[in-house]
Formats: C-alpha cells, sequence, structure tokens
C-alpha cells in the first residue's frame, strides 16, 4: 500500500465560514485504489470536507492536491475528467429520462470517448441495476432509484477519484450493499473512492480506511480495526456503542447499546494522524 | 447469477436497446419537428403577408418577394447562377407545376403593400418572436426554474423605463431611434444592476438574482408610474400603446438590427446547450462536469438581456412567448436544450405571426395590440398546461 500514488492530499486543511470553523487542521492522505469512508454525527465536517475536495469550496487555509497537483490548478474542464461527485440528492425541473441523465455524465469527456457513450450508458445502468429505468423520466422516479441512476452518472463519467455523498441513505440494503461493492471494484481497478457514511456497519464492512470526523477534527484515521474501539465510538457519536465481529468477514461490527444516558468511557484513544 | 437473476438481467437489456433504439430512430426522425416546425413558419410567414386589406395569394408572395431580391442582389456575385438554377428547376415536371403556379400577376398596390408594410412587420414578428422564446428556454435552465422568462432579470422592466422616459420627456435627440435605443439600453442596464446586486465573491446566488429582478423591476413601476403622472393624455395613450406591444410600422432598417441581435444571440444560446442541460442538474453538478458556470450564467444572461431588450425595444412589451413557448416544445419533444433552443426559435416565430394574423384580422379594421393577443390565447393555454401537469404527474416536477 505504501507504493501506491496518493490520490488526494490533504494537508492542514481549514475551513472558516461564517465566524465558524467547519474544519479544522485536517490532514490527511488518501492513496490510489483505496475505499474510505468519512464517518462522524451530523454536523461533523463530513460534507464540508468533501466540498472542498470537490473543488466547490475554497480552504480558508491548507491545501489539498489531486494526484500530485493542487486543486485549484485544475481547470473544470479537466477536473470534471478526474473526479465524479454523487450528490445527495439531485431535484430535476425537468423531465429528462434515466438515460439522458447517465448521458450527462460523459460530457466532460474527449470526443473520441464519447462515441463509447451507448455502451457506456449502458454498462453504467446495468451496474447500478438501474437499466430497467433507462426510459423513465427521473422526476417520477423514488428516491432511492434516482439515487441508482444518479450514480451510473458518476460511473459513466469514469473518473479516477470517485465522491460519494451518502449514497446509501435512500437505498434498500440489497441496494446497499450492491452500491458498496461497486465502490470496491472501482478501487479494484485503481480508482480511489470517498465516501460518506451514517452506517457504520457499511463503513467498517466495505472501507479500506475510516476517517472518523468529530466537531470539524478529525479525531482518528485508520483501518476498520483500527477506529473500532468503543470508546472512541460512543465519544464522538455521543452513543455508547459495543463491537462485534462479522460472522462471516473478518470486519468488524458496530452496535448501538440502545441507551443515550449512559456515561461515555474514559479510554477514549487520542487522535492519530491520518497520513498513510 | 442465478438463473432468473440471469433472465431478469437479460429482459432489462433488452428493454435498454429498445428504449436506445427508440431514442436513435426519434432522434433520426429528430429532423421531422424541424421540418415541421419550418412548415408552419413558412406557411404563417405566407398567411401573415397574404392577409389583410390588400389580400395577396402566396404565390404572388413568393413573386414579388423573388423580383425584389433579383433586384436587390444582382450584383451579388454568383447571383445568376442561384436564378439558373432556379429557372431550370422549371424544366421538371414538379418545377412545370411550379411556374405554372408562380405565373400571376402582382398590381402594383400590391407590391407596395407587400414590400414595404408587411413584410418588415412579419419579419420583426418572426424575429422578436424567436428571440423571445429563446430567451425563455434559456432563462429557465439558469433558473431551473419553469417560471422564468425575459421579465424576470429585469429587462422588460427596464426597457419600459426608457421608452417612457423618451416618450414622456419628450426627448428626440436620436429621432426615430431614440425610442428603441432609450429602451435598449435601460434594459440591458437594469439587467446588469440585479446581476450586481446579486453576484458576491465571484459567484452569484440563483435565489437572490431572481428575488433582486422582482425587487428592482418593482422599484422601476414605481419609477414609470412618476413620470406618466408628468405625462400628457396623448403620451399616455402612446405609453399605454407600447407596453401592449405592436409589430405596426416597422421599418426595414429596423429589422436588420433586431434580425442580427437575434441571430448572434439564438447561435450564442443554442452553443450553450449542453452547458444549459448540465446546468438543470444543479449549479454544483453542473461544476462537477466541467462547466464554467458562473461564465456561462453570465454569458446566457447578458444575451437573453440584448436579445429581448432589442425586440422590446422597437415592438413594445408582448408577453407570454417567452414563457408558453419553451414548455410548449419540451411537452412534445423533452427537455434536451440541445434540441429544445432551436425548436423554440421555430416555434416563437410561427407564433408570434399568428399571433399577429389575429391581432390585424379579428376586429377589423381595428388593430388589436399584439400583447394583448398573446396573453389572451397564452394565458390560458399555460393554465390549461399546468392543470393537466398536475393531473398527470401531482405537479411540476
Amino acid at each position: 500500500m505504501s507504493a501506491a500514488e496518493t490520490a488526494i492530499a490533504i494537508q492542514a486543511l481549514a475551513v472558516r465560514r461564517g465566524g465558524r470553523d467547519l474544519l479544522a487542521d485536517v490532514t490527511l492522505a488518501i492513496p490510489a485504489g483505496e475505499v474510505v469512508a468519512l464517518v462522524g454525527p451530523n454536523g461533523a465536517g463530513k460534507s464540508t470536507l468533501m466540498a472542498a475536495i470537490a473543488g466547490d469550496l475554497a480552504p480558508s487555509a491548507g491545501s489539498i492536491q489531486l494526484h500530485g497537483r493542487a486543486l485549484e490548478a485544475w481547470s473544470p474542464g479537466e477536473l470534471a475528467r478526474i473526479r465524479a461527485v454523487l450528490p445527495q440528492q439531485t431535484i430535476l425541473q425537468f423531465g429528462f429520462t434515466s438515460r439522458e441523465v447517465v448521458a450527462m455524465g460523459r460530457a466532460p469527456l474527449p470526443p473520441e470517448d464519447r462515441r463509447q457513450d451507448d455502451d457506456a450508458i449502458a454498462f453504467a445502468l446495468s451496474e447500478t441495476e438501474a437499466l430497467h429505468l433507462a426510459a423513465r423520466r427521473f422526476p417520477t422516479l423514488s428516491g432511492g432509484e434516482q439515487t441508482r441512476v444518479s450514480l451510473a452518472r458518476v460511473l459513466a463519467q469514469e473518473t479516477r477519484i470517485v465522491l460519494l455523498d451518502e449514497p446509501t441513505a435512500a437505498l434498500d440494503i440489497r441496494h446497499q450493499q450492491l452500491v458498496m461493492q461497486r465502490a470496491r471494484s472501482l478501487a479494484a481497478r485503481g480508482m480511489t473512492v470517498v465516501a460518506i457514511l451514517h452506517d457504520l456497519n457499511l463503513a467498517m464492512t466495505y472501507a479500506d480506511r475510516i476517517a472518523v470526523l468529530a466537531h470539524g477534527a478529525l479525531r482518528a484515521c485508520g483501518s476498520p480495526w483500527e477506529v473500532a474501539v468503543e470508546g472512541l465510538l460512543a465519544d464522538v457519536f455521543r452513543c455508547p456503542v459495543a463491537i462485534a465481529r462479522h460472522p462471516v468477514l473478518d470486519r468488524p461490527l458496530v452496535i448501538p447499546l440502545g441507551e443515550l444516558d449512559v456515561p461515555v468511557p474514559a479510554d477514549v484513544v487520542p487522535a492519530e494522524s491520518g497520513a498513510g | 447469477m442465478s438463473l432468473p437473476g440471469r433472465i431478469r438481467t437479460t429482459i432489462a437489456r433488452i428493454r435498454y436497446s429498445a428504449a436506445s433504439i427508440g431514442r436513435r430512430i426519434s432522434v433520426g426522425a429528430g429532423h421531422a419537428p424541424y421540418a415541421l416546425l419550418l412548415a408552419l413558419l413558412v406557411a404563417a410567414f405566407l398567411l401573415n403577408v397574404g392577409i389583410g386589406a390588400v389580400s395577396v395569394a402566396p404565390n404572388q408572395v413568393i413573386v414579388i418577394i423573388a423580383r425584389h431580391l433579383d433586384a436587390h442582389l444582382q450584383a451579388l456575385p454568383g447571383w445568376e447562377a442561384v436564378v439558373d438554377a432556379g429557372s431550370r428547376l422549371g424544366t421538371f415536371p414538379p418545377g412545370a407545376w411550379m411556374r405554372d403556379w408562380l405565373a400571376v400577376d402582382v398590381t402594383r398596390q400590391q407590391d407596395a403593400v407587400i414590400w414595404t408594410i408587411r413584410l418588415p412587420r412579419v419579419l420583426m414578428g418572426a424575429v422578436a418572436g424567436a428571440g423571445l422564446a429563446v430567451s425563455g428556454a434559456a432563462l429557465q435552465g439558469i433558473f431551473r426554474n419553469p417560471l422564468a422568462d425575459p421579465g424576470l432579470i429585469g429587462v422588460s422592466s427596464g426597457a419600459a423605463l426608457g421608452a417612457v422616459t423618451a416618450i414622456v420627456l419628450n426627448v428626440t435627440v436620436l429621432g426615430i431611434w431614440t425610442l428603441p435605443v432609450f429602451a435598449f439600453v435601460a434594459g440591458l442596464l437594469v439587467t446588469s444592476l440585479v446581476y450586481l446586486i446579486a453576484r458576491h465573491d465571484g459567484r452569484t446566488e440563483v435565489v437572490t438574482l431572481l428575488l433582486a429582478g422582482v425587487a428592482i423591476s418593482a422599484v422601476i413601476g414605481a419609477g414609470v408610474g412618476l413620470l406618466i403622472t408628468r405625462a400628457t393624455d396623448q403620451q399616455i395613450r402612446t405609453v399605454t400603446f407600447w407596453t401592449m406591444g405592436s409589430l405596426g410600422g416597422t421599418l426595414w432598417n429596423q429589422i436588420w438590427i433586431v434580425a442580427l441581435v437575434t441571430a448572434v444571440g439564438i447561435a450564442l444560446v443554442i452553443r450553450s446547450g449542453q452547458a444549459l442541460n448540465l446546468l438543470v442538474l444543479g449549479e454544483r453538478e453542473a461544476r462537477h462536469l466541467g462547466v464554467h458556470v458562473e461564465r456561462t450564467r453570465t454569458l446566457l444572461m447578458f444575451t437573453t438581456a440584448a436579445m429581448t431588450g432589442v425586440s422590446v425595444a422597437f415592438t413594445g412589451a408582448i408577453g407570454f412567448v417567452g414563457l408558453v413557448v419553451p414548455h410548449l416544445v419540451r411537452l412534445w419533444l423533452g427537455p434536451d436544450h440541445r434540441r429544445l433552443l432551436p425548436c423554440a426559435a421555430l416555434m416563437g416565430a410561427s407564433l408570434l405571426l399568428i399571433a399577429d394574423l389575429v391581432s390585424r384580422t379579428i376586429v377589423q379594421p381595428l388593430e388589436l395590440p399584439i400583447g394583448v393577443v398573446t396573453s389572451l390565447i397564452g394565458g390560458p393555454f399555460f393554465l390549461w398546461l399546468l392543470i393537466r401537469t398536475r393531473r398527470q404527474q401531482g405537479g411540476w416536477a
């Protein structure tokens, strides 16, 4: 893993908005070919971090590099060919069909690649089990179906970096697993996937690395077993949990204990450096 | 994969290829809408030019136009070849029929009425209609809002202020060009003002832009009201008719200006068709897909402002075309801007011509202001569209 190229290098990143620190001193290096989960309670700064990586907002301090090149040095067109973003939700005012929506993901590609559009669109739609939705109008789909079509759009963009903002929130369990498996197969082909996840068990099951954020700071970053520490998670989420082992896979499971008022254990691990 | 799973996948693939073949057919037949709309435009054009106090048959109209073109373009290199090819067409069977059809006499009066009065008027109508419809479609895309129309960014109210100022204060510095120039410049100035207010840190916020447009239009409406209190009865009459729009009295040299601005404008907007599609996904999403959102939006805003401004300057405020035509086309051909924009141009031109025909003929010998006709037809139609959409899909989205 140490030989892998660093896809996303975040150095001492800070984002201030309206006098509040949304992110402070976040340093994180994400190697190419990994699935990285961003977890943390509401308001921890996950979406802000993702927006900063996507280039949506300018950092107040620190820097971000994508594949060794400073984020601000990329033009919008170049960025669109190297990173794709799945938003939490897409609201379409006009009745584009799913196929047309996925085709939009091909827009940034150079003309010679556009010749494969039909195949690439069909492949992307079948990857997310949304092929049968191709001719349906996007606004008439259910939330989960919209997510799968949007994910197909992201896949059709064929970028080296894929950012997913809560990709599984609207999905049934089959499609939650499906989406995370697609993330894994992207990583197996050398792509880098960063996903914001609220479901800790999806993160534990599928991520190579989990970054735990709280109050705009990186609290921990490491393999699932490294961050599956009861005290850490209980403290960060203010919710006591137990850690178990997945019955089939060598992965931790996080089980909430169902009580919110118990004092949080004191054996909280100190924040780790995220540099891999 | 299990057998049922494989069957499901196969079925889905077949369905997908059916859908994509369907798309290819509709793209192949994608020329049909253009042909249809072009035919509609030609028909509306010939009817509109032919019908009136002096009636002229379509074949006479063609003869008159051909004669004038011949007279005007003789100096042009290559014109001889065009005429030659045209006359050689007459030797083929359908061409012979055509030649007989076109062998008609035209009176001097017909010629004068068509060439100096009706043709400029009809051309102005077509150009203004195309510009307004494309502007409306582009703004609805930029704002991701089906209710957007050229009035929203302040260009119409600004143009009204400019026009009313010229009328009420009796400004005549630029001769007959005073009113149009005042209207056009004021329209662009107000749009710039709206834009500057909504701009912050190099970015414009769409909702702020919308609200700024509404607020500034209100203030400008008040300004127009103030000016009118100082107007004479005759001026108030002029103002009233201007605000309802009219194609009457259009001159040839006005056409060239409006046509040039509109042609360049439509070309620029159509070039941004794909960017508009991506903008409909959302501003962030468009940026993620490589669109220079700010640059595109600024370009489109000022292009549409210029197109609307120049047509409003010469024809007055013609409502509803910019709002309704894009919806009609979307209903028929779907929301893809690469097709929507050119089709909206053709349909906007045709519908404005039909509206003009109605306005000239329905209460002969009087003439209704064309804005009255477009609103009278456009308003109820839009309501019907709203109700239908609500019934079919429970809302506009």
